[in-house]
């Protein structure tokens, strides 16, 4: 799908949110890296001074924050654009199997014109080169999809640089919903409450989130449009409402209701008409749904054999099938971007910790080491998992790779929790430059 | 100083009677402090004078067992624990003798685990409260079983102690 349009529209809400709370909310710290980590240099782009974005350093943090690269010292002259030979073996005599290099030019209308090629020092051959137009207010999501084209020519993966993370943060007694760009800058509070959110989930075009507030003091699943801040309640049925899971068209949500007495799982319409459809029917609890990418299937966790367990369901209805068993507690599944895998909480040893599976094979693998780790999705490219963890009695956000090789820690200013990882949506348009310069 | 205790208590359980905010100390959810009787602010700028021989309902009569709201449950479990069937069945009593008051249970868990999960088993408990309710007589538009999972935890330490007194359903009566 084409969202040029409405990602122009989100960078100047975040901007305009940006000017009333220009703080990092968020900060990095890379507490485990990979095997090997590709030695690149980035030269700093020529004439960015005049922009008020650090494009440079945007794209270097975001870099050196995925772990998969180490950063080789450039000092602040830019290399030239395209350098010759003995240029690109100089800075493969300094470390540097790569090196970017690139201009900033502004136009008359005052958008700017970045230039950026990737050149292999080894090979001293041009890897790729983009342009990019922007307007200021769109500055810091293009230094990010360049980090995201860096990293997809250097690893062959698409990155996840551009895209948005969702979480609750509690500071003292306030509940706020927060979205934030995947390096945790370009806060906007989403909603605030002195009552509990729980469960925020993004539908698959990155235009909403649904989520649950004890704002009526019980818990109601809202849905709310990131652009215009419109929301409505879409389940607030007796009992409680909760665990909201989109289907990818949009349509549907998949929740948690109570109005047969237990916990059970129902589907209701998007919109938040029309009555709720009851997908399982047990006489234990049948919680935390969500769809398959293909959209036939739900993962859900059930106590029905005892403990809580991941079991899937046809969406059209039918007898759910036990996924797994390696553990007397497996909770909050979540699928891959490409329906191969599944992560989830599972208890192993009196500690929570993230875990995948493979689900052609069913074998699992323990990613994550804390102790109270929850709330895992993957990254929008299947390469990472966003988790909740705690560090001396406060929440915090993490990352790991899915091979559970690399792990970040996000530190917030307050408690968060509950993070989900936002889908791709619409970017600027990045041309990509022939070899010859 | 004992006396001044006991009459700003009287106070603020009278203020809590008369008002519509959710005051009654035992059942305020509890956040990061606690809520001493004698340093209520709902009750501070509200004061309201008793008056001789008027009857505390007996909801908020300390002598009254209709005064305590939390029943609580053992780990991983939902069913009404043996030495807490009087207390249930007196509000269920109490229900059936005022059909003008309704209840909501608010089922509670501790915190180990997932929040979803939590809160589908503090419904579970609030469920099983709302049963015992209806078995004495109160009647289901009495009676709105909901929970707050973990997310309102009235002990915040890690042990067992904390833990055990956060797996509760508490009654909360219309208007409180």
């Amino acid at each position: 799908m084409t969202c040029a349009n409405p990602l122009r529209y989100l960078a100047t809400l975040l901007l305009a949110c940006c000017a009333l709370s220009s703080r990092a909310d968020i900060t990095i710290d890379v507490t485990g890296t990979g095997t090997r980590q590709f030695p690149v240099a980035i030269g700093t782009l020529s004439g960015e001074a005049v922009l008020k974005e650090p494009l440079t350093a945007i794209i270097r943090a975001d870099l050196a924050g995925s772990g998969r690269f180490k950063l080789v010292e450039t000092g602040t002259t830019p290399p030239v654009e395209s350098p010759v030979a003995a240029e690109l073996a100089d800075w493969k005599a300094r470390g540097a199997d790569a090196l970017s290099s690139g201009t900033v030019q502004l136009a008359a209308d005052g958008s700017a014109v970045i230039r950026l090629r990737l050149h292999d020092t080894v090979t001293q051959k041009p890897i790729a080169g983009f342009e990019v137009r922007a307007r200021a207010s769109e500055l810091r999501g293009v230094a990010h999809q360049l980090a995201d084209q860096i990293y997809e020519a250097l690893t062959g993966e698409r990155g996840v640089f551009a895209t948005r993370i969702a979480y609750v943060l509690k500071q003292g007694k306030r509940y706020s919903l927060q979205v934030a760009d995947a390096d945790g800058h370009n806060t906007q509070t989403v909603m605030a409450s002195n009552e509990p959110i729980m469960s925020p989930v993004w539908s698959m075009d990155g235009s909403k989130l649904a989520y649950v507030s004890f704002e009526r003091k019980k818990a109601i699943v809202f849905v709310q449009d990131l652009l215009s801040g419109a929301r409505r309640p879409v389940a607030a049925f007796k009992g409680s409402n909760s665990a909201p899971a989109f289907s990818p068209d949009g349509g549907t949500l998949a929740v948690t209701l109570t109005i047969d007495g237990i916990s059970q799982i129902y589907l209701v319409d998007a919109s938040g008409s029309g009555s709720p459809r009851r997908l399982t029917r047990s006489s234990a609890i049948d919680t935390e749904p969500t769809f398959s990418p293909d959209g036939r299937t739900i993962a859900f966790t059930s106590d029905r054999g005892g403990s809580p367990q991941i079991y899937t369901v046809p969406v059209g209805g039918g007898e759910p099938q036990r996924l797994t068993f390696d553990s007397s507690y497996n909770v909050s599944p979540a699928f891959s971007p490409d329906g191969k895998s599944l992560t989830y909480i599972r208890r192993d040893e009196g500690r929570f910790v993230v875990a995948s599976m493979d689900l052609a094979s069913r074998q699992s693998l323990t990613l994550s080491q804390g102790s109270y780790d929850e709330s895992p999705s993957f990254a929008p490219n299947g390469k990472l998992i966003l988790y909740a963890s705690e560090t001396g009695n406060r929440g915090t956000l993490g990352t790991v790779s899915s091979d559970g090789q690399t792990r970040q820690r996000l530190s917030a200013n307050g408690d968060a929790r509950e993070p989900a990882w936002g889908p791709y949506i619409g970017q600027i348009a990045v041309t990509r430059l022939s070899s010859n310069p | 100083m004992k006396k001044t205790l006991a009459s700003l208590t009287l106070v603020g359980l009278l203020a809590a009677c008369a008002s519509t905010t959710p005051a009654p100390v035992e059942n305020k959810a509890p956040d990061a402090t606690p809520t001493p009787s004698t340093n209520n602010s709902n009750t501070s700028t509200q004061p309201v004078q008793p008056s001789q021989g008027s009857k505390l309902d007996p909801l908020n009569d300390p002598a009254s067992m209709l005064s305590k709201r939390g029943v609580y449950f053992d780990y991983d479990k939902y069913d009404v624990r043996a030495d807490q069937q009087a207390l249930v069945e007196a509000h269920g009593r109490y229900l059936a003798a005022n059909p003008g008051r309704s209840v909501r249970v608010e089922g509670n868990a501790d915190e180990r685990g997932s929040r979803e999960y939590n809160l589908a088993l503090g419904q579970k408990r609030a469920e099983a409260v709302r049963k015992a309710l209806s078995v004495v007589g109160a009647k289901d538009g009495q009676i709105e079983a909901t929970s707050n999972g973990e997310e309102k935890p009235r002990a915040t330490d890690k042990d067992e102690a904390s833990y055990a007194e956060n797996r509760r359903a508490d009654m909360v009566y219309n208007g409180e």
